[in-house]
């Protein structure tokens, strides 16, 4: 077993890292204040292929594996939260499902000006009923001649509004399963623009807060027969698949909040001096300091163990990834919410500052608790996997 | 048309200085970065590549590890990379890195080379002059902008407080500022092709009229009397002065002081 990164890898980290530095940090505190959506940087993300890692290069993408996709979305959220949501709701919940279930024609309308980056794609699976459980969707889509009719609305969409591609999931009718009636979920592909299709409230949230996460509603909103995303029926399956890479994802973008607090905790506590000494060489400091960097370096060794597995299916799709993710996510993200905790502390009064950043970090690293399927439901997939 | 760029992997300033016993720098033992000069003329090689389908090679002189720019050059979307490295090579000055670089530019093609104005641990800019003057062709020194018309180059060459417009008939070498724009940076996708990519490594039997006399440190002229890291300033000394006026006062006292004033 080898744990060193390649060539590609390590020349891939200092890329991501470079344009972290140059293009995402400098407007982080701004972004945050003002709940910005920081498009300027979307679009040379766009330009760069940032937006299509894990894409064939047939299809328009940089043809490169989930390990360099995670690597990016970790090397943004060092620096900006909000940046590392960005991409992953793109490419994890939008391109990847059009990648692994569209038709042929779906992916050269879809797939290909999504990888790259000429559209911004976004999922729409929360409704103010279901979350956690898929069985309480609302939203409806009947068939009606070659249209599919959407009713009803999701909520908290991330890069809502600001996309152009929606991946969307709406109940198609009901079947019976083991003797209950259960609702028929399907997927489809909405484009923004489409008559019926609007956007409601713009939430204001805690952290992240320069992505957009808005309320979607369609009402009587007509789309194309074959918009429908994989087959009829099989939209909770969909769903589930595409949130298994999404947990790397948000796992990546928690690793990423963790490693980048705690690269400015180290930083600081050498540098601020208290009793006529830095706090750095005060015992309690180095204590929290060590056990912050083992349980960020136990953090990255899940994610990019969870992100190898995906890999391997990419090669062979009998191989599921869906423990590693759900690890990865679960122990990623609380770490993230510890380490963020205690960097504030660590910084005393300056840590609750915003000039500081370190409060952004704690605000942001609270939602990967909460999305792409909570601490809790993480559990719930990890022990019916060991349990059964 | 086709382009080669000159590049040099030099010692990242952000890293510490190490230096052999000879004085000469001890490069392996250094965090290594392309030369930002030549950085802005592989820019410019690949601007002109998307406006006129330019062919860009890079090509590099040092150690085996230099590979390493070569390969970003592709990931930012050079064509191909060429290292030229051998033991008998090392320790060279400007004059056996020009005489060794030209030898190599000899096999090769080319209407336009572009080298960095100069390397940030040298700082000589003296090597891109050479190679036009050991290859018998015009060079422009000091390109702030480039534009390609028909046959011939047409550069703004930075002078002091004005710039003068030059025009040169291909091929002909441009020494590249560092403001004469902002590099692209490398795509994940261009980054797994360069690392797949084949470099071509030429040794000294590959350079082409080229003398031993004039190669490696015993081909240099330039002898290094001493080498050293640069002075650390000292913690200096903090005054808190109750006006403007009084921090005038004494910053002109201190001036005096050491007769800078």
């Amino acid at each position: 077993m080898d744990f060193s990164l390649s060539k590609e890898h390590e020349m891939a980290r200092a890329l991501f890292k470079e344009f972290a530095e140059n293009e995402a940090k400098p407007i982080a505190i701004e972004i945050d204040e003002t709940e910005r959506f920081p498009r300027e940087t979307v679009d040379k993300m766009a330009k760069y292929g940032f937006l299509g890692i894990p894409v064939p290069k047939e299809y328009g993408g940089q043809g490169c594996d989930p390990l360099t996709y995670v690597m990016c979305v970790e090397e943004l959220s060092k620096v900006c939260g909000t940046t590392g949501v960005i991409v992953s709701a793109h490419t994890s919940l939008c391109v990847d499902p059009i990648m692994t279930f569209g038709t042929e024609a779906q992916k050269q309308k879809y797939l290909v000006p999504l990888a790259k980056g000429e559209k911004l794609g976004a999922f729409g699976l929360t409704e103010p009923g279901a979350g956690t459980d898929a069985q309480g969707q609302q939203t409806k889509a009947v068939l009606d001649g070659d249209e599919w009719v959407l009713n009803g609305s999701k909520c908290f969409i991330t890069n809502g509004k600001e996309a152009d591609v929606y991946v969307i999931f709406a109940v198609t009718g009901k079947v019976e399963k083991r003797g209950k009636m259960l609702k028929e979920i399907s997927a489809f592909i909405v484009e923004k623009g489409t008559p019926g299709f609007t956007f409601g409230t713009k939430e204001n949230k805690m952290g992240i807060r320069g992505s957009a996460t808005y309320e979607l509603i369609f009402t009587d909103c007509r789309i194309p027969k074959e918009n429908l995303l994989g087959q009829r029926g099989k939209g909770f399956n969909i769903a589930m698949h595409t949130l298994d890479g999404g947990r790397i994802g948000i796992a990546a973008q928690a690793l990423g909040i963790a490693e980048g607090a705690l690269e400015r905790t180290i930083a600081y506590t050498k540098e601020r001096k208290q009793f006529g000494k830095s706090i750095a060489g005060f015992q309690n400091t180095q204590f929290q300091l060590a056990d912050m960097a083992t349980k960020v370096e136990a953090a990255k060794l899940l994610v990019y163990q969870a992100a190898m597995k995906k890999a391997e299916y990419t090669k062979n799709p009998k191989v599921s990834y869906s423990v590693e993710a759900a690890m990865a996510k679960l122990y990623a993200a609380e770490v993230a919410m510890e380490v963020t905790t205690k960097a504030v502390q660590l910084h005393g009064g300056y840590g609750y500052i915003k000039e500081y950043e370190i409060e952004r970090m704690m605000r942001d690293a609270k939602i990967t608790e909460i999305y792409e399927g909570t601490s809790e439901v993480q559990r719930m997939v990890i022990s019916a996997n060991i349990l059964k | 048309m086709k382009v080669i760029v000159c590049v040099k992997q030099v010692p990242d300033t952000k890293g510490g200085v190490k230096f052999n016993a000879d004085g000469t720098l001890d490069r392996a033992a250094m965090l290594a970065i392309m030369n930002p000069d030549d950085k802005a003329g592989l820019e410019a090689a690949l601007r002109l590549k998307d406006q006129y389908q330019a062919e860009v090679t890079v090509l590099t002189m040092g150690l085996p590890k230099a590979a390493d720019v070569l390969r970003e050059a592709i990931a930012m979307g050079a064509d191909k990379g060429i290292l030229v490295t051998d033991r008998v090579l090392g320790g060279a000055d400007t004059w056996a890195t020009s005489t060794t670089i030209a030898g190599a530019i000899r096999n090769l093609e080319y209407d336009l080379i572009i080298t960095g104005r100069q390397a940030i641990d040298g700082d000589t800019a003296q090597v891109g002059p050479q190679i036009a003057e050991h290859l018998g062709i015009p060079v422009i020194s000091y390109a702030q902008d480039i534009k390609i018309d028909g046959d011939k180059v047409v550069v703004q060459r930075q002078y002091d407080d004005r710039y003068h417009m030059l025009e040169a008939k291909m091929p002909c070498l441009i020494t590249a500022l560092s403001e004469l724009n902002e590099p692209r940076y490398m795509t994940p996708g261009g980054i797994f092709d360069a690392c797949a990519a084949e470099i071509t490594t030429w040794g000294r039997a590959d350079l082409k009229d080229v003398d031993d006399s004039n190669l490696g440190l015993k081909g240099s002229p330039t002898k290094i009397a001493k080498a050293s890291d640069k002075v650390r300033k000292g913690a200096g000394e903090k005054v808190v002065p109750e006006s403007p006026e009084d921090a005038v006062s004494f910053i002109a006292a201190k001036l005096d002081e050491k007769h800078i004033i």
